[in-house]
């Protein structure tokens, strides 16, 4: 338990100096943000640096803020290191334009359907991923459901007939 | 190809096949995938060449519908997920929101979701290796086995009134007390699972069809285990010794004394003797649980929730008689109480791995993202890996040995 939050915020500084942002301790895990182009490269210095091993990819999603200009959407990773047995969460903002971001499957082989699932809902395209196709939807559809400008139906609409489902 | 080719046993005559390899396609309503699953299988004989996976026959958009319920709604689309072990994820959404709102539970509230959860992950590991026992061969070890799961079931039915898809629990508690009829069942699945559970190992374990069936057959090293995400019975089957419950203890884990078993390969026979030796494991937790819960003497053994009358739905009876349980239950109903905007990332051992929470809130009354880690998601891109060059009928164990289920999958 050597590592704290501390120490890696303060590499990260050092190698990174200002590009890497926003950090943030909500329920003590350390949060941060990098500029978009940067994500391969703040996750390769992860998971190389001998002290820090981020060897784990936990989780990898993302999130829709229609209201922040330019930077629309979020993808959000969680990574852990297993040994020192913390947890970091890394954010990349991203306009709704061009969503590019660099795949993870070359460090993690975990991320390939974490990425499609997040290009399924949230349109991000990965670029370099082996195989970005939808994963959960339908292969015919044509948007991305999770955005928030697709909300969900009606409670209480009333021109729906169906019989089936008594509505 | 060409290595193809040579593998072939009959010599067949020039020109009169085309193709070297064929196309199955294993499921989606295959009865041996035990959920709605597909495999698109190139096969060169009965040798697996490559396996392409689809999911998504059942999915049922939670994600979306999260963003519109508060959060007392969602405890029924986290049943959903893993559905043999519904309470591990009821609690654990109770436990991320708990961690969001800053509630702090009494140490009887503690063990007593101790209690069920390691009932329901005895439960889940139980079918998990039965169902493998059937899918070699062996149906005895599932048909004795099963009436301990009911056993369970009526535990949970008197705990919460529900079986499979239970809703178990509130935030910051339990919904009533345990009554003595629930720890009377429990005393009895204390005293004879044991034995019931030595005589499937002795079905199981040193069984020679079964040994030959399951070892070696697909084997996947620690290094890609967790570089492919494994979390859970089938990461520890590699060798490496992660489990939330020591990492990052919850709801008093951390009172509790137990062993962390782990295998060495990785392979279909590890997966089963991990998730055994954790069924005695757990067995042992919901002991020390139980004695510490019998330890409770006067008011403290009457508690069975958490004093936050502004998250924790009040009993009916009050809601009806008194005028400020009458008033919590409208403002949590009605989504009017506070909510603090804030990002949190819980989890917890789920039966088949690490059960993720990412909740968003800014502050109304419904979560305005979340997500869940769905263990059988991640890990289950490793199966064409680990199924590559093996037979189909090693495939179909390796499936049922990682316990996948389709509704966690596909959330």
């Amino acid at each position: 338990m050597s590592l704290t939050n501390e120490t890696i915020k303060t590499r990260l500084i050092e190698k990174f100096g200002d590009q890497v942002s926003h950090f943030e301790e909500p329920y003590g895990l350390l949060t941060f943000e990098a500029p978009k182009e940067m994500n391969l490269k703040v996750m390769q210095f992860l998971y190389d640096d001998p002290e820090l091993r981020f060897l784990f990819l936990t989780d990898l999603t993302a999130v829709n803020y229609p209201d922040k200009q330019g930077r629309e959407l979020a993808v959000v990773y969680h990574l852990h290191n297993l040994a020192d047995n913390i947890r970091i969460r890394f954010k990349v903002f991203t306009d709704i334009n061009t969503p590019e971001i660099f795949t993870a499957t070359q460090l993690y082989a975990s991320a390939n359907w974490m990425e499609r699932e997040t290009f399924d809902f949230f349109g991000v395209k990965f670029v370099g991923h082996p195989n970005l196709k939808r994963i959960l939807n339908v292969d015919e559809m044509t948007y991305h459901p999770l955005l928030k400008q697709y909300p969900l139906e009606d409670q209480t609409r009333i021109d729906k007939d169906d019989a089936m489902f008594g509505r | 190809m060409s290595e193809t080719i040579s593998r072939q046993h009959i010599k067949l005559p020039e020109g009169s096949i085309e193709k070297t390899t064929t196309t199955l396609n294993l499921g989606p309503t295959h009865p041996a995938t035990h959920g709605v699953f597909q495999n698109i299988l190139e096969l060169d004989g009965e040798r697996i060449v490559n396996a392409e996976q689809t999911v998504g026959y059942i999915h049922r958009a939670f994600e979306k519908l999260a963003e519109r319920r508060p959060l007392y709604q969602i405890t029924t689309l986290t049943d959903r997920l893993n559905y043999c072990s519904s309470p591990i994820n009821n609690m654990g959404w109770h436990l991320t929101c708990e961690k969001l709102l800053g509630v702090k539970t009494p140490k009887r509230v503690d063990y007593l979701r101790v209690i069920i959860m390691e009932l329901s992950r005895i439960s889940d590991h139980l079918i998990c290796n039965s169902i493998l026992g059937v899918d070699s061969g062996a149906f005895t070890g599932f048909l004795y086995v099963m009436q301990y799961r009911e056993l369970i079931y009526e535990i949970y039915e008197e705990v919460c009134g529900s079986r499979l898809t239970t809703n178990m629990g509130r935030i910051g508690g339990f919904e009533r007390n345990f009554t003595n009829t629930a720890f009377e069942k429990l005393e009895k699945f204390l005293k004879e699972y044991p034995d019931v559970l030595r005589e499937f190992e002795n079905l199981f374990t040193r069984n020679r069809i079964f040994m030959e069936r399951t070892i070696g057959t697909g084997p996947i090293s620690a290094e890609r285990a967790l570089n492919y995400g494994f979390t859970g019975p089938n990461l520890r089957a590699a060798g490496v010794d992660y489990d939330v419950r020591v990492h990052t203890p919850y709801s008093s884990y951390q009172d509790f004394d137990f062993e962390i078993p782990v295998g060495k390969t990785g392979d279909t026979y590890d997966r089963y003797l991990v998730r055994n030796q954790e069924m005695w494991q757990s067995l042992s937790i919901i002991e020390q649980a139980y004695k510490k819960v019998q330890e409770f003497k006067g008011a403290e053994a009457e508690v069975y929730h958490a004093d936050a009358p502004e998250y924790y739905l009040p009993p009916k009876q009050d809601v009806y008689t008194k005028m400020e349980a009458l008033i919590w239950h409208f403002k949590i109903v009605m989504g009017e109480t506070e909510i603090p905007p804030g990002e949190v990332y819980h989890s917890v051992e789920g039966a088949n791995g690490e059960l993720g929470f990412y909740l968003i809130s800014d502050g109304g009354r419904t979560p305005y993202r979340l997500h869940f880690r769905r263990p059988c998601f991640i890990y289950y891109q490793a199966f064409s890996e680990m199924t590559k060059g093996s037979m189909i009928s090693d495939a179909i164990l390796v499936m049922s040995s990682m316990n996948l289920i389709a509704g966690e999958m596909d959330a």
